[in-house]
């Protein structure tokens, strides 16, 4: 079947076997080998990206049905040599070790964020669970996403307030996963 | 020029691995490919035990795209056995371990035959094509009935399932009394048996092994640890001359132990690829992962403390069985016996006795895991100790300390035989109490117990220590290792003034070339972005012993210290010609030789240019600063720490949940604080992960029933609390950088802190203790059960979905 996707701002045809996933078709026929494979039951959240928007595991998503969608993937994130501003923050708080889960985590992260400009520790936890790490027991990365979210704050809260909101991060289908 | 340089080592320096990783420009191994790349799909043994009959490759060799079938008969002269590096005993038994097996499958998951197709896909679904015929053979799965007489043997040509008996008994070694008199005037003894469930590694990034013959040196890309002994042990295995043989680690996601080996698949990878003549790649799906990379602890505990009425322990006497699973892999029996030295941990025994059977089963290979060893050790003796002090109705701590040895007792050479260097269990654990509000905390214990409030509260201490820096070679020796424990490095100075270090650490996650910059920026003066640090590959790195065993900046960054020492001690020769002086009077700091009383220096960059250049140089002096140097490390390191643990056990559902973990670790001098900290948080991840979540669970036909991440609970963001940490430091003395090693801290103190708060939570039930993983179930068995159950397994095993046994299989 012939497709049209947009990945991180560069159109893509390509023709793709029904069964071809998402992923393989990003790794294998475009060539953005960033978004990677941890699992094959949807578990890990390590293939990660943004379709239409939304973060889904690219593993669970077949490559035709991305036909027509916009895909934006980590390695679409920096501008003009500029880290995004939750690639810093999980540079600044040291929140990846080996890096592997680090793209799924920071697309994952993103996303959270866009449904939750001002998360609690719980909720980013929350929000992340369906995203593995084995490196860094994940305090780093929550720690993260929580200063993260203070940068991308458009009119930052004064100094010294740190009431918490009570806003629980909710999944929505695609976004996630339970484990 | 300013002389007021902040030092590089001790500074938060965020990473410089991180511009790659965070931006998805990075090497993994199934990222790379090369011309006329061919694919590789293994077709794995579904029973556990069986004798091959029969195997029809011939529908297969005729599907779309396949290039070649390989059967283990097909390569059976060529794949060798895969290498153990650790005959423990000098009778120690092994069978052969072929990659492909040729006659019998030992283990559900073993490797039968290869498809190599032009693409995965096609690969894979050739695999279907083939034919197996298999005459099943009884399964041997519990490790008591696999030394009873009359067992049925894994290995018929061996006729048993004992590999090899190890033993340390401190009387016979003259390091301390006889074991068996201190249990025998003993007037409290503690006797338990604990198991150590069977671990996954499980890596994030799926193993891969890419293999390119079409060069001169055929090339070998593999997710590994261990470059340098993999292209060893590859030509020895195989008969490929090592100097035909390159292998690179590039960007490699997470170890743990679990790419410590040789498997199986690189093996074949190297064979079908020579074969062919054509480039091959393999990379493994996570179930495939789970079930036939080499799994972890799996141990069973017989264990006998003596100790007087006032808390003074008297005798320590280990019995273990340890599971080898089917073969021995790379360092398989040595596992068990790394623990032999760390049951005694911190505390003053007199007397001592190890003994561990190392024994075969129809399994997955066991093989290192974060710790290997040690954490199982640590975990006995740790949860000994709060069982003594329920007994004697003391508080653990207080009675902890009461047989700890006392920071001014340092060196102390236990009753192992080994040097304990340095360490201050006081400090930390005065430290760790305070962070933790032990004494608030123990009081709403007592006030929840008195209100039979159904959330209990349980307070859990662990205070370990580790040995790290593997190894002093002569004690590998001693141990029949078939390696030293050196490590290699090289500094190049570049004529830009710019710094290659070399270095035969193999970092996969850790941070190396983000310390090592720290440590030669300060010692050559020059800025750590003018520092480039290469590993992973055998051209550019050529020499070395790899990662593992939290050995790289004892033993790796010392070498590389020790290389640097060599390049400012040509450089100063050149220096003091340059400036006309003798070399004694110059000095050297932040970078720049300076002739002692004056104003006179040049910096070690300009000498670089001028050795370089090379136009006027002393007589006899050679046009390089470049210096290489092995170090061989003279002694252990032993870092320490105090780990508490509060749990909230809800004692009508047997939930836990971690209200407060507070850990003060000593590590020694630290390079890299956030990096030290990292390791830390990762370190407990696992170890609280082995408390209360993991299991590999076999079935009793021997299958892996935890076989994907939907089976096997590694724990997410919401299973994990948040950890407070802290540090104390007492330099190490048996190394000049004064560092300790952290990689395994947190993974060998975290399991016994967890299951000790969970034991104390409900210890009034007549709970003593409580099977790993502590999973809701098992808890409410047990607190249901009363004293007659509560050592029992509980009511099903820890590993999710894919447990259907309540014995976890094994025991």
């Amino acid at each position: 079947m012939r497709i049209t996707v947009t990945v991180d701002g560069t159109t893509y045809r390509d023709e793709v076997a029904p069964r071809q996933l998402l992923v393989h078709h990003l790794r294998e026929a475009i060539g953005k080998t960033g978004t990677v494979v941890g699992c094959d039951t949807s578990n890990c959240g390590a293939c990660t990206v943004h379709l239409d928007g939304q973060s889904v595991k690219s593993c669970s998503v077949l490559a035709v049905q991305a036909d027509g969608a916009e895909i934006t993937t980590v390695e679409g994130l920096a501008r003009d040599g500029v880290l995004h501003p939750l690639q810093q923050a999980f540079h600044d708080n040291h929140a990846l070790q080996c890096g592997f889960c680090t793209p799924g985590m920071i697309m994952q992260s993103i996303d959270l964020l866009a449904d939750n400009p001002d998360p609690d520790e719980q909720a980013v936890r929350h929000g992340l669970k369906g995203n593995l790490c084995r490196c860094t027991g994940y305090q780093n990365i929550v720690r993260a996403v929580l200063d993260a979210a203070q940068r991308l704050r458009p009119d930052p809260a004064p100094t010294g307030a740190t009431e918490a909101t009570e806003a629980t991060a909710t999944p929505g289908e695609l976004v996630g996963g339970e484990r | 020029m300013t002389a007021t340089i902040e030092p590089e080592v001790g500074r938060a320096r965020p990473r410089k691995e991180d511009a790659r990783l965070v931006t998805g420009r990075t090497r993994w191994t199934d990222n790379l490919t090369v011309p006329g790349l061919l694919h590789l799909a293994f077709l794995r043994s579904p029973v556990a035990h069986a004798k091959i009959t029969s195997i029809d490759v011939e529908a297969a060799r005729r599907a779309p795209g396949v290039v070649a079938v390989f059967t283990g008969r097909d390569i059976a002269d060529a794949q060798g056995s895969l290498p153990c590096a650790w005959p423990v005993t000098a009778d120690q038994v092994a069978p052969a371990a072929p990659s492909l097996a040729v006659d019998q499958v030992n283990f559900a998951g073993e490797a039968v035959a290869v498809v190599v197709a032009r693409g995965k896909a096609e690969a894979h679904d050739a695999l279907e094509a083939i034919d197996v015929d298999y005459d099943e053979l009884p399964v041997v799965l519990d490790l008591r009935a696999a030394i009873a007489e009359d067992a049925d043997v894994v290995h018929p040509d061996l006729g048993t399932n004992r590999s090899a008996h190890w033993v340390f008994d401190s009387a016979e070694a003259g390091t301390g009394g006889d074991v068996e008199q201190a249990i025998a005037e003993a007037e409290v003894l503690i006797e338990r048996t604990y198991r150590q469930q069977r671990l996954i590694p499980a890596f994030m990034e799926p193993r891969s092994v890419l293999v390119d013959p079409t060069g001169e040196q055929t090339t070998v890309w593999s997710a590994t640890q261990i470059p340098h002994i993999l292209r060893l042990m590859l030509a020895l295995t195989t008969g490929v001359p090592e100097h035909k043989l390159r292998v690179i680690a590039p960007d490699v996601g997470g170890g743990f132990g679990g790419k410590l080996q040789v498997t199986p698949e690189e093996v074949v990878a190297l064979v079908v690829a020579t074969r062919l003549g054509k480039p091959v790649k393999w990379t493994e799906s996570r179930s495939e992962s789970l079930l036939s990379a080499h799994h972890g602890r799996d141990q069973l505990q017989r264990l006998t403390l003596a100790a007087r009425r006032d808390g003074t322990v008297t005798g320590l006497k280990v019995d273990l069985l340890a599971d080898m699973g089917a073969y021995l892999r790379l360092v398989t029996p040595g596992v068990p016996i790394l623990g032999a030295f760390m049951f005694n941990a911190i505390y003053k025994f007199p007397a001592y006795r190890f003994a561990c059977t190392n024994v075969f089963t129809t399994k997955t290979p066991t093989d290192a895991y974060r710790g290997a060893g040690r954490p199982e050790a640590t975990f006995a003796i740790e949860r000994l100790m709060d069982e003594l002090a329920a007994e004697l109705g003391r508080d653990p701590i207080e009675l902890r300390e009461q047989n700890w040895i006392k920071h001014d007792e340092f060196p102390f050479t236990t009753v192992c035989g080994l040097e304990y260097d340095s360490g201050n269990y006081e400090a930390a654990t005065a430290r760790a109490k305070e962070l933790f509000g032990y004494d608030e905390l123990r009081a709403e214990q007592r006030e929840r117990r008195d209100r039979g409030d159904s959330v209990q509260l349980g307070i859990g201490t662990s205070t370990f220590t580790e040995m790290c820096g593997l190894a002093p070679s002569r004690v590998l020796g001693s141990l029949s290792y078939g390696a030293g424990g050196w490590e290699h490095a090289a500094i190049r100075m570049l004529p830009s003034g710019k710094v290659e270090v070399v270095t035969g650490s193999s970092a996969h996650g850790q941070g190396h070339e983000t310390a090592w910059s720290q440590i030669v920026a300060d010692q050559l003066g020059v800025p750590f972005e003018d520092v480039e640090v290469l590993h992973g590959d055998t051209q550019s790195s050529p020499k070395g012993l790899d990662t593992y065993g939290s050995r790289s900046l004892t033993v790796g960054a010392m070498a590389v210290l020790k290389a640097g020492e060599k390049v400012i001690r040509k450089a100063r020769r050149v220096a003091a010609h340059m400036m006309e002086c003798a070399e004694d009077d110059l000095e050297f700091t932040g970078g720049r030789f300076t002739v002692r009383g004056t104003e006179r220096s040049t910096g070690i960059t300009e000498v670089a240019l001028a050795v370089f250049a090379a136009h006027d140089l002393p007589d006899g002096v050679e046009p390089s600063l470049d210096s290489a140097a092995t170090f061989d490390p003279d002694n252990f390191s032993f870092p320490h720490g105090t780990h508490l643990c509060a749990v909230e056990v809800d004692t009508e559902t047997g939930f836990v949940k971690i209200r407060k973990y507070v850990c003060v670790d000593d590590v020694g001098v630290v390079v890299n604080p956030v990096i030290v900290e990292g390791q830390v948080h990762g370190g407990l991840a696992q170890g609280i992960a082995q408390a209360l979540y993991e299991e590999a669970v076999h079935d009793e036909s021997g299958t892996l029933t935890t076989g994907t991440f939907a089976d096997y609970l590694l724990p997410s963001a919401v299973d994990l609390p948040h950890f407070d940490t802290d540090r104390t430091e007492t330099p190490s003395t048996t190394n000049q950088l004064g560092v300790k090693g952290v990689g395994e801290a947190g993974t060998i103190a975290s399991t016994p802190a967890v299951v000790n708060a969970v034991v104390d939570a409900v210890r009034h039930f007549g709970v003593d203790d409580i099977q790993m993983p502590c999973t809701p179930m098992r808890v409410w068995t047990a607190i249901n059960g009363g004293p007659t159950d509560a050592g029992g397994p509980g009511g099903e095993a820890g590993g999710g979905l894919g447990s259907i046994d309540s014995t976890g299989g094994a025991l």
